[in-house]
């Protein structure tokens, strides 16, 4: 039953969370988008993360929300297997992506990260290529040949809000953009290989408030066709974009998932105390 | 009030304070010792340019331009300089040669074991191998020398004579007689082992300086290993490569002994590097110093000179290369 509780989309049967369960979509259960089953994270010796099992329905925005420390940003990087870059590291449970096991044995890592990618808290555009070269730079990593690159180009810098900023100066470097643009061109660079789902690890922490705002708007629009997991700090944020909230919290141990639900519920009748003070910002 | 003061451009302004500092005494002796140290090494420098422009000067006034363009090497009487005639044509052709043959014998070997060092083992192997590679470095040149022409230069000149069998239509790699022994080829084969540790080294801790954030980028995007090292680390790492390899070139224009042992000095400007003839100014100086007399020692000490100043070409020319690329990978 605890289990059930965490749950992030609750089914017929489960009346727990759901005030009213006029929301959630049948079609979107299932097997469309991720799932998580009992996830736990080691470094080492230390347990991160305690059976964390949620799921993400297609075409939804979900915020995982928390203090720092809780394991919000290593459980997303669990869902495209990017934990494995950190020494020590190891995990427990199953991650699904559209039914599929993406940590089966005959999974492909590198083909499994094009259908999920992500953007990161700092934007890391590559400084040796030009804003064009980025945003292709995925299809040149995976050997992708595409037939029409330039509307493709042009199709991702739209999609990411920079496309009429950039249109005239595609030959330039990367890097001469302003912070919030080369978190667009990341966006736009994760977009360009077609993914179904966007993993965004505070994806604004490092921006001011109108590049903030832009993100955001993309984010929203974004979550028509794909199905996206934002970390994220800011409480107004989680409110703004995304559909689903989950909390996560450490006291001391490995992080958990104190509570799962529609971000209105989250916000404005939450099952657990805990939960209710962290998005009042009495603690975190 | 102030505003009116801000609109009078006449207005002088009040005369501004230098600097005033009373240091103490300390700190003068270690600012004496630290500037002398300085001094010193560049007065070195001086000295030994100017000790080769003194010595050398006679030769060049009298051969001028034609101790760079001749290839004749003949002491004469060996009193004067009258009656001989010297030109260093050949040992420099054949010098640049056999260095840069070296440096592209070494470069798939420095990309190959810099990346390997940094992105393929893990820490403990490494500071094995680093420590290892480090070692490779300080070994004497002679013992390269040594090696060079005992155990690889029957193996090598087996491998200049395929090269020449099936590429000989190449006009570089023709020979007139088919002897491979002791060919500037052979010669870089050994250059080009020694410059390997020094140039990974740099390398290698150019590329240890990748930013991870953009390692991590590339595997996100679905890169394998390789592409995101292609993507991220080759050219962040540029710069550091190209001042490795300049440093390696630097040594294999100077090397001495290695080459002796290995090459067969010629005074004739030739192309064909698997034939056993070669030219080499380092080299040259130290071969015939033992028994050269007054008239061909300063030819050497001109000789010197050309090498001095082709080093130092080489490093400005390195200086600014790696100054420019650096920017460009920031």
């Amino acid at each position: 039953m605890e289990n059930d509780d965490i749950n992030l989309v609750v089914n017929a049967t489960n009346t727990n969370a759901v005030t009213g369960g006029n929301v959630l979509d049948e079609g979107r259960v299932g097997t469309n988008g991720l799932q998580t089953k009992g996830i736990h994270v080691w470094f080492g010796k230390h347990h991160v993360l305690e059976d964390i099992s949620l799921d993400f329905p297609a075409n939804s925005v979900t915020g995982l929300i928390g203090p720092s420390g809780c394991g919000k940003s290593t459980f997303l990087r669990v869902l495209n297997r990017m934990h494995e870059f950190i020494p020590g590291a190891a995990m427990a449970g199953e991650v699904f992506l559209d039914g599929e096991e993406i940590y089966g044995p005959k999974v492909d890592v590198t083909a499994m990260r094009l259908k999920v990618g992500m953007v990161f808290q700092k934007p890391n555009p590559f400084p040796s290529m030009t804003i064009a070269e980025n945003v292709l730079a995925g299809l040149k990593l995976a050997n992708i040949k595409v037939q029409d690159k330039d509307s493709l180009l042009e199709e991702c810098l739209t999609r990411a809000g920079l496309w009429k900023e950039v249109k005239d100066r595609l030959k330039l470097s990367g890097s001469s953009l302003s912070g919030g643009q080369q978190q667009r061109l990341c966006i736009a660079r994760a977009l360009a290989v077609k993914p179904k789902v966007l993993l965004m690890d505070e994806p604004c922490s490092a921006l001011d408030p109108a590049s903030t705002l832009k993100v955001e708007e993309t984010i929203v629009q974004l979550s028509a066709d794909m199905t996206i997991v934002v970390v994220t700090h800011n409480m107004q944020q989680a409110a703004r974009v995304s559909d689903f909230c989950a909390f996560f919290l450490s006291d001391g141990g490995p992080g958990q998932v104190v509570e799962a639900d529609r971000t209105a519920v989250i916000f404005s009748s939450p099952s657990d105390q805990r939960t209710a003070d962290y998005v009042q910002g009495r603690f975190g | 009030m102030s505003i009116a003061t801000v609109e009078k451009p006449t207005a002088a302004e009040p005369p501004r304070r230098s600097i005033t500092n009373q240091r103490n005494a300390s700190d003068k002796r270690f600012r004496a010792v630290v500037t002398s140290g300085a001094m010193f090494a560049f007065v070195v420098l001086a000295l030994i340019a100017g000790f080769l422009l003194f010595r050398g000067y006679e030769v060049f006034r009298e051969f001028g331009f034609g101790f760079l363009t001749s290839s004749t090497w003949d002491s004469g009487t060996g009193e004067s300089l009258q009656g001989a005639s010297y030109g260093v044509a050949a040992m420099l052709v054949g010098s640049i040669i056999v260095a840069l043959m070296a440096m592209i014998i070494a470069l798939p070997f420095v990309i190959g074991t810099s990346l390997f060092l940094e992105y393929y083992i893990g820490k403990k192997i490494r500071a094995v191998l680093v420590s290892i590679l480090d070692l490779m470095a300080a070994i004497p040149s002679i013992i390269y020398g040594l090696w060079g022409y005992l155990v690889l230069m029957p193996h090598a000149a087996g491998w200049a004579s395929t090269i020449n069998k099936y590429f000989g239509w190449i006009p570089i790699f023709k020979v007139d007689v088919k002897n491979f022994d002791a060919s500037p080829f052979i010669s870089a084969l050994v250059l080009g082992l020694m410059i390997i540790p020094i140039a990974s080294s740099v390398t290698r801790e150019v590329y240890s300086r990748a930013p991870q954030d953009q390692i991590s980028a590339a595997y996100a995007l679905g890169g394998s290993r390789w592409g995101a090292l292609k993507a991220v680390v080759l050219p962040f790492g540029r710069s550091g490569l190209i001042g490795g390899m300049l440093l390696g070139l630097g040594r294999a224009l100077g090397e001495t002994v290695a080459v002796l042992l290995t090459l067969n000095l010629v005074f004739k400007v030739k192309f064909q590097v698997l034939a056993s003839a070669g030219g080499n100014v380092a080299s040259l100086i130290a071969s015939r110093f033992g028994e050269a007399g007054p008239s061909e020692i300063k030819a050497l000490m001109a000789a010197g000179l050309v090498l001095f100043t082709l080093t130092l070409l080489v490093n400005f020319g390195a200086s600014i290369i790696v100054s420019r690329s650096a920017k460009v990978s920031q």
